[in-house]
């Protein structure tokens, strides 16, 4: 976990000065790199003949767009203030009620404000719900901070069922978003509208984000996740920083209620139950807390799972599963801490070295998967989907689940798979260990 | 090591070779159909999916709708409106000009919604959304929509027959429903009803208690006692059933238990020997039904699906009628455009498996059926999940005798 | 009166069921920390085993063998899982377990089905014990009690009158200086995590024919037994005994009270008119809310003394 040393003698200037130091190139690439990918991606899938984009992928789009806000807005929590919550949910629900109601004056002409700007009012109504049960909340820390808003999070969902005038019941609550106000006079009927309406929006509360955590607040969180008495003894007050942070990640959370709201232009109160809290957290920590960008990695990845593997495969839970204990397990720091992990061999140019190695042990790696996966499917074919009238289909071939030989097949992938990359992972270690004892000892020799 | 090495590598990409390909997709006719597959909910939309692989299946060797043939396409929509909407999207990408769904009111009224606004956004890739289960009132009243047909009796339908299913000698009923929008409609229709058919009954008692989350029925059972009530009237379903009836036995409570949904799979084997003459539901159909009415046909159709290896019985007959009214529909209609077979669907008649009499009801798209009363009976031809009780028909409520009125106001489009 | 003694029982009846699963979690809890998401989990997969067996061997002989298969499968857990996360924190440890969820419920549908199992209370013990005002008291809810205290009685004494229970005690609050005396700290950790899991099997035996033994069992029972863990406090077994007498007393005397606060306020002349959001809160019964009210308690208690009701440590 990355952490900042906090001498107890500290420049005044460097609190009381906020600021966007100037931005790393490399990181500056990658963030443009990223952005013209997201823009550009509805295109790859475009249908030249029919002139229509893949509704599919501009859904799925969408919704990577909008769980990154609520990723990053989570970790805002998790990662920089070291508060673990089970309640996240509520305030991004919240904000897609306000928001669905917004709509819904909007429409109906009472209340003409343009599409654009409705997520700052989600985002107003998240924070205020976050002010109110983050007062209550923040009042402790760690454990007892994650089981009051464990109470607060099934209050809420219960609440959402029983009162109807504001969350509409099962049904939920529904809206039409083309409310005819716009500023740039786009009627956000196609979902590719609204998509772009989320790339932006997303871009801007993701700037916002990054901002706060440059600031003496964002600073302050850091320092209190890492070690709170200390943050005492600086004259500041932990609960503070805390409830500010809470309140913060709030606003957040509700911006990616509002996006919800538009997109699907209803909310039901799935979208404040326990399981959306649960997608904040698995998307943050498989991201990486401790980077910036981990979240929205994690979001994206969790989507195409949830999303996408489901469609394929009802055992997707278990792959979620068991991606989620490997990285518990092997890669607390997430994927952006692996990625950061290889940062000083790039830097000094040695990245080439390991090329090689990548390859040895990917492709058993892959094997390993493919046999993990077969193993999975088999199974559950066997005791629920041919009941339900199924054809296994695996990488592209029919199988009869009955026959030795795909068992056979896929044992021997697991098993073999994973000797071979136990092996090919111990070289890969003897090397990225090697390589980083000879960056230290340049490093101390320079 | 180096030689090893170079063999697994061949393994490998041998493999990869050698995997065969995808053949072509053959001229059929999609039908998607979402509903959970994973997660605590799966139970119902596994159910459901057999059930649809079985009368597919039949209805293909029959003969399909135009001399081809259906194919069923299911996407996992684990019970929430967003992943729905988002498999949603996936269906109109390959043109599947029909999805089936049948659990969950949150995920059918934002379905309706979708599909409404999907219809008129892209009129030239239309879908059309078949409800089989999804049971809120409001979905053919105040939501009701051109491209949504229901053929499920709603809410207000059920607790119509419901009360009528009730013995006349009854005096004092108690209601227990669960606080939210399902349970909160059948807690106001029963009350409606009871007052329309049966003002003689009087209600002692009018509960709610939190969906899924009474781990203990002990206090509910000792005010039950307490009110002196001769049935309990719930809309409970599943666990807030089956602990409620097995406790209140254990306590040697006498009350008749007339409920709405306990014939759902895993009622009778969680609920067992406790509800022997003392329980009863209302249902689409069971086993006994064709017994009864005496038609060979469905009784071999419910019980060829007994035997072919299922735990369950057959009880999904509106699922029947909903694949072959769609059929009739695209026959006559002469393709699956969809809105060419929602005008051939509207204000259909079609007479279902047992003979009796169906009718799609052109105002609201709800299918106006009969509903059978069952008592949990030794005294039956066929048992319920093997446990040795079924359900013994008492009483028949017939589609006219549940025709009831609507405030729909439907947006036709323009044909 | 009645009503007063009825409830009184139930409460008593529930908050023993409450207790044979917090139990197990409250002891792993204590010892690491850790909030173990897959405790509820456990609970299913006893009730599962419980359930096979007693279809070949009956119902006392897998009261014996399914807690001790979950006792191997949590020592498993931990010694391959759970002690490798350690490394990386509470929170890690915590995730993993939450990882668990997930891969458990998705093995159970697959290995046992998606409907409930007809597992049922055995012959021997389904009869009325005794009646109190008219209504049965079943001997297999007798059998619960029995179990329920000889499962505190047996871990008060393992605690406290045994060498193994006195490290384990010390490990509670000073695992460093317990690991210098030269105690195999990582193998207490196993046994006490083990045992945690034993007894949450055992309480998915007895509870499991109760109530119903389905894949949803876990979800359903989870929450509350959090609550009564956390209410209770950390390192008191007898915190967490008190805390799940009060939830089920709470729980069962609120479905009485139908009244509500429009109720309270009522005396002072108030009316509510209109169909809006706020009259529909305020009349709101107690007894439509009696499930939420452990998760209200716990939040206030939890604000105002985060260690619980007897804890020793903090939270």
């Amino acid at each position: 976990m990355k952490t900042e040393k906090f001498p107890l003698a500290i420049s005044a200037q460097a609190i009381t000065r906020p600021g966007i130091p100037r931005a790393n190139s490399t990181q500056a690439w990658v963030w443009t790199v990223a952005l013209v990918a997201a823009i550009a991606m509805p295109w790859l899938f475009y249908n030249y003949t029919t002139h229509r984009h893949s509704g599919f992928v501009v859904s799925m789009l969408s919704q990577m767009g909008m769980m990154s806000v609520l990723a990053l807005s989570y970790n805002m929590l998790l990662g920089q203030a070291g508060l673990f919550s089970l309640c996240h949910a509520t305030f991004f629900g919240i904000g897609g009620y306000a928001t669905i109601h917004f709509l819904n004056l909007a429409g109906d002409g009472s209340f003409p404000l343009p599409l654009e700007l409705i997520p700052i009012l989600s985002g107003l109504a998240g924070l205020g719900l976050a002010i109110v049960f983050g007062y209550m909340a923040t009042k402790q820390r760690a454990t007892a901070f994650a089981m009051i808003t464990l109470g607060i999070g099934e209050l809420m969902t219960t609440a959402a069922l029983m009162f109807h005038h504001f969350f509409g019941g099962e049904g939920g609550v529904n809206s039409n978003r083309m409310i005819g106000h716009s500023l740039f006079g786009f009627k956000y009927g196609p979902a590719i509208q609204v998509y772009y309406l989320i790339v932006a929006w997303t871009v801007i509360s993701a700037l916002a984000m990054l901002f706060l955590t440059r600031t003496p607040l964002g600073r302050m969180a850091n320092a209190s996740r890492d070690n709170f008495e200390r943050v005492q003894f600086m004259g500041y007050d932990p609960r503070i920083v805390r409830f500010l942070q809470f309140a913060l990640s709030g606003f957040f959370a509700g911006i990616g209620g509002g996006l919800y709201a538009i997109t699907y232009e209803i909310v039901t109160f799935d979208a404040l139950a326990a399981p959306l809290s649960a997608n904040a957290l698995l998307m943050a920590y498989i991201g990486g807390t401790a980077a910036f960008g981990g979240p929205i990695l994690g979001a994206v990845l969790i989507t195409l799972l949830q999303s996408g593997v489901s469609l394929m495969s009802n055992s997707w839970l278990v792959y979620v599963g068991v991606l989620f204990i490997s990285m518990v397990i092997f890669a607390p720091n997430g994927i952006m801490g692996l990625v950061q992990a290889h940062g000083p061999i790039v830097r000094a140019g040695r990245f080439g070295r390991l090329l090689v190695p990548y390859v040895r042990v990917i492709v058993p790696g892959l094997v390993m998967m493919a046999g993990f996966v077969g193993m999975v499917e088999l199974a559950s074919f066997l005791t629920i989907g041919a009941a339900q009238g199924k054809t296994l289909v695996l990488f592209g071939s029919k199988i009869d689940v009955h026959a030795v030989l795909p068992w056979l097949a896929a044992l021997i992938c697991l098993a073999g798979g994973t000797l071979w990359f136990g092996v090919e992972a111990r070289s890969f270690r003897r090397v990225w260990d090697g390589l980083m004892g000879d960056l230290k000892s340049q490093r101390s020799a320079a | 090591m180096r030689g090893l090495r170079l063999l697994c590598y061949s393994f490998a990409f041998l493999g990869l070779l050698l995997s065969p390909r995808p053949g072509l997709a053959e001229d059929t006719i999609k039908l998607a159909y979402t509903d959970p597959f994973s997660g605590p909910f799966a139970s119902g939309g596994d159910e459901f999916l057999k059930n649809f692989q079985y009368i597919i299946a039949r209805k293909n060797a029959a003969g399909g709708p135009l001399g081809r043939k259906y194919e069923l396409v299911p996407f996992d929509d684990k019970l929430q409106p967003a992943e729905a909407l988002i498999a949603l999207k996936s269906m109109t990408d390959q043109n599947i000009p029909f999805v089936m769904h049948c659990t969950g009111s949150n995920v059918g009224s934002a379905l309706i919604d979708a599909v409404s606004k999907h219809n008129a956004r892209n009129p030239d890739n239309r879908i059309l959304y078949l409800n089989c289960g999804a049971l809120a009132t409001e979905l053919t009243n105040e939501q009701c929509d051109f491209w949504h047909f229901r053929f499920a009796g709603s809410v207000d339908m059920r607790a119509a027959a419901r009360i009528k299913a009730l013995p006349p000698d009854l005096k004092k009923v108690y209601l227990l429903n669960q606080d939210y929008l399902f349970g909160q409609s059948i807690q106001k229709d029963s009350k409606k009803w009871l007052a329309k058919l049966r003002p003689d009954i009087e209600i002692v008692g009018d509960e709610l208690m939190p969906f899924g989350k009474v781990q203990d029925f002990s206090p509910y059972v000792a005010k039950i006692k307490a009110s002196g009530a001769q049935s309990v009237v719930t809309g409970n379903y599943n666990r807030d059933l089956n602990l409620l009836i097995k406790t209140a036995v254990d306590a040697g409570l006498d009350v008749r238990f007339d409920t709405f949904l306990s014939h759902l799979i895993g009622g009778a084997t969680a609920i067992g020997s406790a509800g022997e003459n003392r329980l009863t539901s209302i249902m689409e159909f069971n086993g006994n039904v064709p017994v009864d009415l005496k038609v060979a046909e469905a009784e071999k159709f419910a019980n060829d699906w007994r035997t072919s290896g299922h735990d369950t019985d057959f009880s999904a007959l509106n699922f029947v009628t909903m694949i072959d009214m769609l059929t009739d529909a695209i026959n006559k209609a002469g393709s699956t455009d969809p809105l060419k077979v929602a005008l051939a669907l509207e204000g259909m008649h079609e007479k279902d498996l047992v003979g009796q009499e169906t009718i799609m009801r052109k105002e609201d798209h709800q299918l106006l059926m009969p509903y059978y009363a069952g008592v949990f009976s030794k005294d039956v031809k066929y048992d319920a999940e093997h446990t040795g009780f079924g359900w013994k028909n008492f009483m028949t409520a017939s589609a006219t005798d549940l025709t009831l009125p609507t405030i729909c106001k439907m947006k036709r489009p323009a044909e | 009166m009645e009503i007063v003694l009825v409830s009184l029982l139930n409460g008593l009846v529930y908050g023993m069921l409450l207790f044979m699963l917090a139990s197990g979690l409250t002891l792993i809890f204590s010892m690491m920390g850790v909030l173990n998401f897959a405790h509820a989990s456990v609970y299913m997969i006893g009730a599962y085993l419980a359930f096979t067996f007693s279809q070949f061997l009956g119902f006392f002989p897998a009261l014996i063998i399914a807690p001790i298969l979950c006792g191997l499968l949590g020592a498993a857990i931990e010694v391959w899982g759970l002690r490798r996360a350690h490394g990386n924190g509470h929170i890690a440890e915590l995730l993993f377990t939450f990882g668990l969820v997930f891969i458990i419920q998705r093995v159970v549908q697959m290995i046992w089905g998606m409907l409930p199992m007809p597992y049922r209370v055995p012959p021997l013990l389904d009869f009325p014990l005794f009646t109190f005002y008219g209504a049965h008291f079943p001997a297999y809810r007798g059998f619960m009690l029995l179990i329920s205290a000889g499962m505190l009685v047996a871990t008060w004494l393992l605690l406290k009158k045994t060498r193994v229970g006195l490290i384990i005690q010390a490990a509670l609050t000073q695992p460093q200086m317990v690991s210098a005396l030269g105690h195999n700290v990582p193998r207490v950790f196993t046994i006490v995590f083990a045992g945690g899991c034993a007894l949450a099997g055992l309480a998915g035996v007895i509870g499991g024919n109760y109530q119903t033994t389905e894949p949803g069992m876990a979800d359903a029972m989870g929450p509350i037994v959090f609550v009564v863990v956390v209410f209770g406090g950390l390192g008191s077994l007898m915190g967490c005994f008190i805390a799940s007498i009060l939830m089920g007393m709470i729980q069962t005397f609120a479905v009485v009270i139908n009244s509500s606060l429009l109720d309270l306020i009522k005396p002072l002349g108030v009316t509510l008119t209109g169909d809006n959001l706020f009259t529909e809160f305020m009349t709101v019964p107690v007894a439509r809310i009696g499930a939420l009210l452990p998760f209200a308690l716990m939040i206030l208690i939890l604000l105002f003394r985060p260690r619980g009701l007897m804890g020793t440590r903090d939270t």
